[in-house]
């Protein structure tokens, strides 16, 4: 059997990205921690955000990530689908808006 | 959810030294990551010693009414091993001794222990001041005789520390068995109708709550305040402090991260989670434990592996704390758990 491109414990090695470029990544992990701290929004409020986007980057090991850190901030199952449903609307919603494009072609091109 | 314990299912891990073989073997043993005494070794931890005695911790049995799928007691009701009137007595002889301010009795179900109520009053004539009673909540509504305890509770000052896993239905069943939630509610309600958990009583009531599953608590304080909203706007419920604690990977916990192959991941995120500042304040370093039968361990979690403490004194018989102080404490992987993140133990986070 050949082996998958995703490997689920590539995760924990995610660090490592450190090591062949150090400023980089060390610039990119202050950032991202930076981002999610407590700010104007809250950090359960951003973990929620995180999730739903994970889905739209249909990003597996994030996807995997900000489940687990929804359960460990008490954030129901109810709460995370909703994110989901709310990533999933803006993203059929960018597809269907150009529906008006293929109008406007449509219009522009029939007599 | 399985409703017996591992000791009567004779499943193998119900031995605590096929738990420490688990917990030394795989990872730990080809050095993907670190045993818990390399990392004290390298911020010169090593070897853990207690700070001074504050709290001496009694297991008054492993019977329980409950089934927690988490239990690290492996505690249910066909536990039968439950703390004797000698042994009682040999308890109430040391905490005339002890320098420790606080008895904090847990089990099982410590009221289930028949001379519960008995061992409170003679351990308050003794001089203990400071009672923590570590409560599943369900067994003040379990049978007509324990419907008075809020009032025994009261009448000794007990600080009541209650198992609350979630302030939704579904959760907590899920961890503790169907119906759980409703008469953990109804419990509450009834400790707060004698004050317990309002404001100037004076009457603490303190929440735990332990993630269902495997992963770690978060934030301590946020979790707190989404409690206090939710259990004030659903059952007008009152408390005052909740503690977040990390399931520590042995007994029932350890079976469930194994069979939901999450036992790797866990290990991980525990070490990976490891913080300097909680070996400062862990509990094994200002509470003793004392088990059913008497003996003398550095934590519950080291009574459940069967680790007497590396001490000339190891039993309640013939307590000498200055022997017993001058100990190093015993470690193992499942020490991690109290080292993750914020730290944790039955007190709550520690750093």
């Amino acid at each position: 059997m050949s082996k998958p491109y995703y490997d689920p414990s590539d995760l924990r090695k995610f660090g490592e990205i450190t090591e062949w470029s150090e400023e980089l990544g060390k610039k990119f992990f202050d950032y991202y921690g930076s981002v999610f701290e407590e700010g104007a929004l809250s950090a359960r409020e951003k973990s929620l955000i995180a999730l739903a986007v994970a889905h739209v980057v249909k990003c597996p090991y994030c996807i995997d990530a900000y489940t687990k850190d929804g359960l460990e901030r008490g954030i129901t199952k109810e709460e995370m689908m909703e994110a989901v449903h709310a990533g999933a609307a803006i993203e059929s919603g960018a597809t269907l808006v150009h529906g008006v494009q293929m109008m406007n072609k449509y219009k522009k091109l029939s007599m | 959810m399985s409703t017996k314990s591992l000791s009567a299912r004779n499943n193998e891990l119900s031995n605590p030294q096929k738990q420490l073989e688990y917990l030394s073997e795989g990872l730990f043993a080809d050095g993907e990551l670190p045993t818990f005494k390399h990392k004290l070794e390298k911020e010169d931890d090593f070897p853990l010693q207690p700070k001074p005695l504050e709290i001496l911790q009694i297991n008054l049995g492993y019977m329980c009414n409950q089934v927690c799928s988490h239990c690290h007691v492996d505690a249910g009701p066909d536990r039968k091993e439950i703390m004797t009137v000698e042994t009682m007595q040999h308890c109430l002889e040391a905490i005339k001794k002890t320098g420790a301010h606080t008895l904090d009795l847990t089990g099982g179900a410590p009221e289930m222990n028949p001379n519960f109520r008995w061992f409170v009053e003679e351990a308050s004539k003794a001089g203990i001041k400071d009672f923590i009673v570590r409560s599943n909540l369900t067994i003040i509504v379990a049978n007509k005789k324990y419907y008075d305890l809020p009032e025994f509770f009261k009448k000794h000052n007990v600080h009541v520390v209650s198992s609350l896993p979630f302030y939704k239905r579904e959760k907590t069943d899920k961890q503790r068995g169907e119906g759980v939630f409703d008469k953990s509610i109804q419990a509450l309600q009834m400790l707060n109708a004698v004050g317990y958990g309002k404001e100037g009583s004076g009457l603490k009531l303190d929440l735990v709550y332990n993630p269902s599953g495997a992963f770690l608590p978060k934030d301590q304080d946020a979790m707190e305040s989404d409690f206090k909203t939710a259990l004030k706007e659903d059952f007008d419920i009152d408390f005052n402090s909740l503690f977040a604690i990390t399931n520590l990977p042995i007994s029932r916990f350890l079976e469930y991260l194994i069979a939901s192959e999450n036992y790797e991941d866990y290990m991980y995120e525990l070490v990976n989670a490891y913080n300097p500042a909680a070996v400062q304040n862990v509990m094994c370093r200002n509470t003793l434990s004392v088990s059913w039968d008497g003996w003398l361990y550095d934590c519950d979690f080291n009574q459940m592996l069967e680790l007497k403490v590396n001490s000339s004194v190891k039993h309640i018989s013939n307590y000498d704390e200055d022997a017993i102080q001058n100990r190093n404490i015993i470690i193992s992987q499942h020490c991690y758990g109290c080292t993750a993140g914020a730290g944790s133990s039955c007190q709550g986070t520690v750093a």
